[in-house]
């Protein structure tokens, strides 16, 4: 009965994000000349799960009412230090996943730590050890090089069960792993809390550090996670600036499209992952419908910010013009 | 008597000092390195490099002091620089309006960021990230991809590069202007006073019967104007209009606000405090520069400097409660 | 009957915030079975004594002894912990997470130590249930709640961590009368089960209906402790306020004609909450607005200020057809409204802006020239506005964060009289601030209205309405039951007449 609505009502980001990709992907395979083929499937979630993790990383800092503005660096970094590490026998292989892993837990943790033991805005923070992370990339591979293991490679790139893509079956098990159980932990629910409303949670006798430093660190690992993925795409490793802000911006305009509030207490990683399929599909769009290149910066520039202004719908039903004003 | 100490109380930010402190003891330990970096020459010139950055965070300081951030400097600096070299191309005979045809465009994208957080309220760290997106697209369209073949105005070259008045270099002059006039405007007139109330809280400024759209929408606009101008000016100084050309300005833009002072929610900040944290960052990234650091630890030393600041004495960046 | 040893017991507690001491050795006996009403004035300490009894203070001095144990409570989970409940004025919910979500919020049922959802919705439902509520669904966001329905789920809340000692905190202020009936019963049932309750109220009546012992608090001290029924109300008044009560109020001047009037409201409506409200207030008149708290008071001020979008009807400033769209169309040329609004902290002042700043915010364009701020102008309608409100604030250039309740609120009313408003609305103005203060504020007014102002003035305070206003129009669900002269006002009446009671005439 009622409960229905109430679920309905609580995940609408998240359906409106897989309303708006399923149509997009829709238009997309329509107009492909091949069709839905696996290779296609292939290619587009190779593409796409990059991002998702990413937008999955920026979802937990924004769930607390925070933002971290180093995921695309963490991404870099884990790009440069697996395209180093994850090569040679399986247990080296191994060991150097788990290095690459650990590594960005751990610049998640020092975010965190600085945000709640420093008490500095979680905005400028992250900004500023996104420059030192981005650093310690270059520092490791100042040219663009290096390689991984090609068995490795290939495994994560590739299809399993006949045509479904590995990188999916990665995605899905890190939203069953990570997200999922996260999402219904006492700590991950204290994130919403958090960014609900943060004197009512303390108030309510919540770990407020212990919470936010848990949502850093997750940050941290979940943009690792990519970084690791795309040294797998690419077979090399590359300190670029400029791709580690694409995925900070993009992520953070993923989380949005997936209905996660930038004002905290709302949304689902979930919702974020459809968020940053949106925003690829976009791209695969323009590629079909054969827009000349140079139009598509503008296109996708103009569909970001009409997105996003999609969210000033909400004014027209406000009566009281003080509830705009927080 | 008391209105003298008022006077100097007014004048004087803590904040301000205390950035000016950290340079003297960067460029007093750099000197140990280098006797270069105590020299008038090597300052100057430090400070004519300060005066992009310094006319960005004008902008930028602004806007945050509102309690918003504008992502959109980037682009927009990029649209300043393309925009006024192409009015040059396009119509030699009006190669006079260059400047201020460019600064008109950035003013136009701030206006629509203005108007997309106070009219449709949107977070502006999302709509001005929207607005940078068009921006570019917009630019890689103007360039077909290339780098644009018009070149700078001699009046943008002789501005960015070139020295008049006792030697001081023009760009500093015009930030020098451009920093009065900041100033000015943050102290002493309406619109600066509601700047500050609208960042301390939107809410009673609304309900004190402040226009409190107008005023984020023409903070916005300066924003926009500002950048525009140093993207007309970085054009001068390379003698063209590049893509990309103000990517790297964002972050340290948004560093030397905070690092002077300015709480990055809104409402507190003083100008004095930007114009030292614009100071420091540069002559960082020189020192730095000059020690052949690879950008690679300079980047980290930059990052690191930074949260040490603020961690320090973090003044603006700390956050409530 | 042989009263059981305390459950809770404070004594020489002293708190010190800034410049302003809060406590100073404040002592409060709480038995098991037992409600113990706290009275006072606002300012009189009582949130501070209460914030210490929850944990969310530390106190600088004094002994906290639970069963007879001295305890210090680091955190509020600290003194949850330790079976200290607190029902705070709708403090501690988080509006984006379900009912369901909040009242388990920090100890959930757990399985394979994650959340167990259906468990905590049936926890939920239980507690619900206890307070006799059917009409909340245990998913619903707390933010889509109406405010009496929040408040419910906080005392549900607080209820499901089985709390010995529990605290209510104005829980009923919000409240509609059926669920004020229903957490009176709750209370008696929780008393028979042994919990010692505190109860703060600012209602006489409820307090004498509920209370076993009372304790009364005045400047920072706890004044006098009894059992309930052993003083009369006027004893207990006059120890809360310490002095006759009698002179707070200035007189009012007499009036043999109707003023000619300044504003006047023709069935005014608003969404629901507003329904053809009709109303004139004349020059030099105060006009209170009574009834219950939320029957839309607060909306009709806005609404008048030209904050609410889409309302039908009309008002006429001296005759001439008036709609603000805004605050700022409210206070120009014209019009010449002032709006002393309901929160002082978020919506009158910019807290950590300077005391000058505050001051004049609201006149600035009129103390500017071509949008620059003449200064000199400037420091002289300030000082004019200190001396007059006789603000006491050390130094104007420091934050106003750092007046007192009494003294922000002078700032506020300051600086919209800055602007020579011709017609004042005042929305509660004196919650919060003490009572030396708030005497001031009624001379103020009187004075003000004797300049020629028209003064629209809300208070939950029924002995404010009764003791400053010329007549009282009582508010009931959005519309103006009915209007009561100065003869007519008594407690008795108000109070009749927020309940639509008939023979409120009387």
């Amino acid at each position: 009965m009622t409960d229905w609505r109430h679920h309905a009502r609580a995940n609408r980001g998240i359906l409106l994000s897989l309303a708006v990709f399923m149509a997009m992907f829709t238009l997309y395979v329509a107009n492909h000349s091949a069709g839905l083929t696996p290779g296609v499937l292939l290619t587009a979630a190779n593409k796409g799960v990059l991002l998702a993790l990413v937008a999955m990383a920026q979802t937990l800092p924004a769930i607390t009412a925070g933002l971290d503005l180093s995921v695309g660096m963490v991404f870099v970094l884990a790009n440069c230090l697996a395209a180093s590490l994850v090569q040679g026998t399986p247990l080296q292989v191994t060991l150097g996943i788990v290095a690459v892993l650990a590594a960005g837990l751990g610049c998640g943790l020092i975010n965190g730590a600085i945000i709640v033991y420093g008490r500095l805005q979680p905005i400028i923070t992250t900004l500023a050890t996104g420059a030192v992370y981005y650093g310690i990339a270059l520092a490791l591979r100042p040219t663009p090089g290096g390689s991984i293991s090609e068995g490795f490679a290939d495994a994560m790139t590739g299809q399993v069960a006949g045509p479904v893509p590995t990188m999916l079956v990665v995605l899905l098990g890190v939203v069953a792993v990570v997200w999922l159980p996260y999402r219904r932990s006492v700590v991950g629910r204290a994130a919403y809390a958090i960014g609900s409303n943060e004197t009512a949670a303390y108030l309510s006798g919540l770990d407020i550090r212990r919470a936010k430093l848990t949502a850093y660190a997750l940050s941290g690992l979940l943009a690792s996670l990519a970084g690791l993925l795309l040294t797998c795409l690419t077979w090399s490793g590359e300190a670029s600036a400029p791709i580690g802000g694409t995925y900070t911006l993009n992520s953070i305009a993923a989380v949005v499209i997936g209905g996660v509030s930038l004002f905290g207490g709302v949304g689902s990683a979930i919702g974020a992952v459809f968020g940053a399929f949106v925003l690829r599909t976009i791209e695969d769009l323009l590629f079909v419908f054969d827009l000349p290149p140079l139009w598509q910066p503008l296109f996708q520039g103009a569909v970001l910010l009409v997105a996003v202004s999609l969210g000033a719908l909400r004014l027209l039903k406000l009566r009281n013009r003080l509830d705009v004003y927080g | 008597m008391q209105a003298l100490v008022r006077a100097f109380r007014r004048s004087i930010d803590p904040a301000a000092l205390i950035v000016f402190a950290c340079t003297g003891v960067l460029l007093a330990v750099g000197s140990v390195y280098s006797a270069n970096f105590l020299s008038a020459g090597y300052l100057l010139q430090q400070l004519q490099v300060a005066a992009f950055l310094g006319l960005i965070a004008s902008g930028a300081m602004l806007v945050i002091l509102l309690g918003h951030i504008d992502l959109s400097i980037p682009w927009v600096v990029t649209v300043g620089g393309m925009m006024s070299t192409a009015l040059a191309g396009w119509a030699p005979d009006w190669a006079w309006a260059a400047i201020p045809f460019g600064m008109l465009c950035g003013a136009a994208f701030g206006l629509v960021n203005g108007l997309g957080v106070a009219v449709l309220r949107l977070p502006s760290m999302i709509f001005t990230l929207g607005t940078n997106a068009v921006a570019q697209g917009l630019m890689v369209l103007h360039t077909g991809g290339f780098a644009p073949q018009d070149h700078a105005t001699p009046a943008m070259h002789g501005l960015a590069v070139g020295r008049s008045l006792l030697g001081i270099p023009n760009a500093l002059l015009v930030w020098i202007a451009v920093g009065a006039a900041m100033a000015f405007l943050l102290t002493r007139t309406t619109l600066g006073r509601y700047v500050y109330a609208i960042g301390n809280r939107e809410r009673a400024a609304y309900l004190s019967g402040v226009a409190t759209g107008r005023v984020i929408v023409a903070a916005f606009a300066i924003s926009g104007a500002l950048a525009a101008l140093a993207g007309i000016l970085l054009a001068g100084y390379s003698t063209k209009a590049y893509q990309a050309m103000g990517d790297a300005y964002l972050l340290p833009a948004i560093a030397a606000v905070v690092l002077g002072g300015t709480n990055i929610l809104g409402g507190r900040g003083r100008y004095a405090g930007t114009v030292a944290g614009v100071v420091l960052i540069t002559v960082l990234q020189s020192i730095l520069s000059v020690m052949q650091m690879p950008e690679a630890w300079r980047q980290v030393i930059y990052g690191a400097v930074i949260i040490v600041m603020l961690l320090v004495y973090g003044r603006g960046a700390r956050s409530a409660g | 009957m042989a009263i059981p040893p305390p459950l809770l017991e404070m004594a020489g507690i002293a708190k010190r915030y800034g410049g302003v001491q809060a406590l100073t050795d404040a002592a409060i006996t709480c038995h098991a079975g037992r409600i113990h009403a706290v009275l006072g004035e606002n300012g009189a300490g009582k949130s501070t004594l209460i914030k210490i009894m929850a944990g969310t203070v530390q106190p600088d001095g004094g002994e906290i002894r639970l069963e007879g144990t001295a305890r210090r409570f680091a955190g509020p989970a600290d003194a949850a912990r330790a079976g200290i409940g607190c029902i705070f004025q709708e403090l501690s919910l988080m509006p984006d997470l379900s009912v369901a979500d909040n009242i388990s919020i920090a100890d959930p049922p757990r399985r394979f130590g994650l959340i167990d959802g259906p468990a905590q919705r049936r926890r939920a439902e239980a507690a619900l249930a206890r307070l006799g509520i059917d009409d909340i669904h245990p998913l619903t966001p707390v933010g889509d709640l109406p405010l009496s329905r929040r408040q419910i789920v906080e005392i549900a809340k607080a209820l499901a961590r089985n709390p010995r000692v529990l605290i209510l905190d104005e829980a009923t202020s919000a409240l509609t009368a059926a669920d004020v009936d229903r957490v009176y019963g709750l209370l008696a049932r929780l008393k028979a089960e042994g919990l010692a309750i505190v109860y703060i109220s600012h209602r006489m009546n409820e307090i004498r209906q509920l209370a076993d012992d009372c304790t009364v608090f005045r400047n920072g001290r706890s004044v006098a402790s009894f059992a309930n029924g052993s003083r009369s109300d006027d004893e207990v008044v006059e120890m809360m306020i310490g002095r006759e009560y009698r002179h707070m109020f200035p007189e009012r001047p007499a009036r043999t004609v109707p003023p000619a009037p300044v504003l006047s409201v023709e069935s005014l409506g608003w969404t629901d909450r507003l329904r053809g409200i009709s109303l004139t207030v004349g020059r030099g008149e105060i006009v209170g607005l009574g009834g219950l708290d939320g029957q839309g008071q607060r909306e009709f001020l806005l609404a008048l200020f030209g904050v609410l979008a889409g309302m039908t009807g009309r008002i006429a400033i001296d005759g001439r057809p008036v709609m603000a769209g805004s605050p700022r169309a409210a206070k120009g040329r014209g019009i010449g409204m002032a709006l002393i609004p309901e929160d002082r902290k978020t919506e009158g002042l910019m807290l950590p802006m300077s005391v000058r700043d505050n001051l004049t915010i609201a006149a600035l364009p009129a103390l500017a020239h071509a949008g620059i701020v003449d200064r000199a102008a400037e420091d002289e309608a300030i000082e004019a506005m200190v001396r007059l409100l006789q603000i006491r604030a050390g130094d104007l250039d420091a934050t106003v964060a750092a007046l007192s309740g009494g003294n922000q609120q002078k700032v506020v009313i300051a600086k919209w009289l800055l602007t020579r408003p011709r017609l004042i609305l005042l929305n509660d103005p004196t919650r919060g601030i003490d009572v030396g203060t708030k005497q001031e504020i009624y001379r103020l007014l009187r004075g003000l209205a004797d300049e020629g102002a028209a003064i629209l003035f809300y208070s939950t305070d029924y002995d404010e309405l009764i003791g400053c206003c010329d007549r009282v129009a009582v508010f009931n669900e959005g519309t103006i039951g009915r209007v009561l002269a100065r003869e007519q006002l008594s407690e008795h009446a108000l109070v009749a007449a927020a309940l639509d009671i008939a023979g409120a005439a009387a």
